[in-house]
């Protein structure tokens, strides 16, 4: 605090450099998103006339809230599934040498580089009635006739479970390296079996790494728009088709606008819980 | 027997994390093999073992036009959203990374944002913006769009980099009398190039892939290569389009190759 404004001055730079994109984040990104607020609290296309019409539709009409609450549980799913799934992947690789290590982080990383509609594309090849899946059952005489696995809730949530992994397992492995591997061999040398150790110390210490792959997860699966349709098919529906649907194919701009509204007022929520879970964490895990 | 049972209870708890990870990998790396090897089938559908291999729908992809022309489209917005995304971002960057002011982590926050807010209300938001100001869609309102979902990523990236630059040498560099243009060209620049790419690299291929905001901001006249895709998968299940999968996946592996080499991708990733 006690340096001379000079000094500080050279190591960094004034705020003015941020100016640019603030101004564009405040044209093409804050000023749309006000302009969708306005026009959803109006009860006609035309934006004459102020109300809560659309958000009354929206939550008086037990079809609207039954998209909803199917979009918030195949996050949570999703985002359960990438957890069990994610975590061991982040544990063995700090069990293993440097060069598996970049193995596995590329084996990770590539997914999530790679075109969602060809990720997505890839399940409706394994999931398909020729697919993989029913082809191998069917050779073994496990099954008869094809299993349906395309347009169900497990196809949809294996999917999108297997494209959003890698937000899940970044965080997990920065966290995870983050511990001390004493405090592991010190659980054990006290006493603890392995299991205890990882679900009473490793566990507990990782919950940020945790909290931060749930949020990403989480926030990613609900508004994966082409895995849900593609996967999912006509007959689910959830939020973000249900969005497109009233505004592209209806043109009911207030009611996506509010549909809108309400879907990032639900991703704020579980963000912000989750953030709060993280602060709370951080004081519990001291790291 | 106090100490087998520990070995053992050790054993199984590395046994299971162990089959796990390896389980969840091979869920992770599969589709893309599988889509690989069905691309060079030589039969009509999506058949797994394919019933015999051939560059057939590789040629097939050769004169599919309408691919390449949306192929063409998203290349050049995916362009000029990332030289945008650098070039507002880098400066944000610079100015918000060792500022503790509550202004640049408000700033902060908000560049974060649209990552997780969810893009096809922007999209939406977008459009109607648009429409309202009279600006018709256009390749100029898709990079629009594509830079602000784009830009966190060169935004993040860089305060990464930033955040790891030692300020006595920007000290030393001012006390030797350089003018601190001449220090960012010669010292801060050089050091954080790396962080750059990597971050212009990761938006260049969310624009190329990014699907919500373009469904808004595209008309016929600018079809976008992921939402041809999309549709064409919606109608039927093409084999061209595993033969353009099968292109998309190397070109991806050979870039992030590449990347692993310039700028460490992979350790960036995870610090």
């Amino acid at each position: 605090m006690g340096t001379a404004p000079a000094s500080r001055d050279v190591t960094s730079y004034g705020m003015g450099l941020a100016a640019p994109l603030a101004l564009f984040f405040l044209f093409f990104f804050v000023a749309p998103l006000l302009q969708l607020l306005w026009l959803s609290l109006h009860n006609d296309t035309a934006g004459l006339h102020w109300g809560l019409g659309q958000y009354l539709h929206f939550l008086t009409d037990p079809f609207s809230l039954s998209v909803l609450g199917s979009t918030l549980l195949l996050g949570a799913e999703v985002t359960a599934v990438c957890l069990v799934l994610g975590f061991p992947i982040a544990w063995l690789y700090q069990r293993v040498g440097p060069k598996l290590q970049t193995v596995i982080i590329l084996i990770v990383l590539l997914p999530l580089l790679t075109s969602v509609v060809v990720r997505t594309f890839a399940w409706i090849v394994i999931l398909g009635r020729q697919g993989i899946i029913n082809a191998t059952l069917q050779s073994l005489g496990v099954i008869d006739t094809p299993l349906k696995l395309l347009y169900t809730q497990f196809g949809v949530v294996i999917a999108l479970a297997q494209v959003q992994m890698p937000l899940m397992t970044l965080p997990l492995i920065t966290a995870l390296g983050r511990i001390d591997p004493n405090l592991d061999d010190a659980s054990c040398s006290l006493g603890a079996g392995s299991w205890r150790t990882f679900f009473k110390v490793v566990l507990p210490l990782s919950l940020p790494g945790v909290i931060a792959g749930c949020t990403l997860t989480y926030a990613a699966a609900i508004t994966a728009f082409i895995t849900q349709s593609l996967i999912g098919g006509g007959q689910m529906l959830f939020m973000p088709m249900y969005l497109y649907q009233q505004a592209s194919t209806l043109q009911n701009w207030p009611f996506a606008s509010a549909i809108s509204i309400i879907f990032l007022l639900a991703v704020l929520a579980v963000v912000s819980v989750f953030t709060t879970l993280g602060r709370l964490s951080r004081g519990y895990g001291g790291a | 027997m106090a100490g087998r049972k520990r070995t053992l209870e050790a054993f199984s708890f590395e046994f299971v994390m162990t089959v796990i990870a390896l389980i969840a990998l091979i869920i992770i790396i599969a589709p893309s093999l599988v889509v690989l090897i069905v691309s060079f089938t030589s039969g009509f559908s999506l058949r797994f073992p394919p019933p015999g291999y051939s560059l057939r729908w590789y040629a097939e992809l050769w004169d599919a036009w309408q691919l390449h022309f949306a192929a063409k489209n998203s290349l050049i917005v995916a362009l000029w959203a990332t030289g945008l995304s650098v070039v507002l971002g880098v400066a944000a960057a610079l100015a918000i990374s060792r500022s503790p002011t509550l202004s640049a982590r408000l700033l902060d926050s908000l560049f974060m944002s649209p990552l997780v807010l969810p893009a096809l209300a922007f999209g939406l938001a977008a459009l109607m913006l648009f429409s309202l100001v009279g600006l018709p869609v256009s390749p100029l309102t898709l990079v629009i769009g594509h830079t602000v979902v784009c830009v966190p990523y060169v935004v993040r990236n860089t305060v990464a980099a930033l955040a790891q630059l030692e300020p006595t040498l920007l000290e030393s560099s001012a006390v030797l009398g350089a003018s601190r243009l001449y220090t960012f060209r010669r010292i801060v620049l050089p050091l954080i190039r790396p962080g750059i790419i990597a971050g212009a690299f990761i938006a260049f291929m969310s624009s190329f892939d990014n699907v919500p905001v373009s469904l808004f901001l595209r008309d016929a006249a600018t079809d976008m290569l992921p939402i041809r895709m999309w549709q064409d998968l919606e109608g039927k299940l093409d084999v061209t389009i595993a033969a353009l999968s099968g292109v998309l996946i190397i070109a991806t592996v050979a870039l992030v190759a590449v990347m692993e080499r310039v700028t460490g991708l992979s350790r960036r990733l995870t610090n």
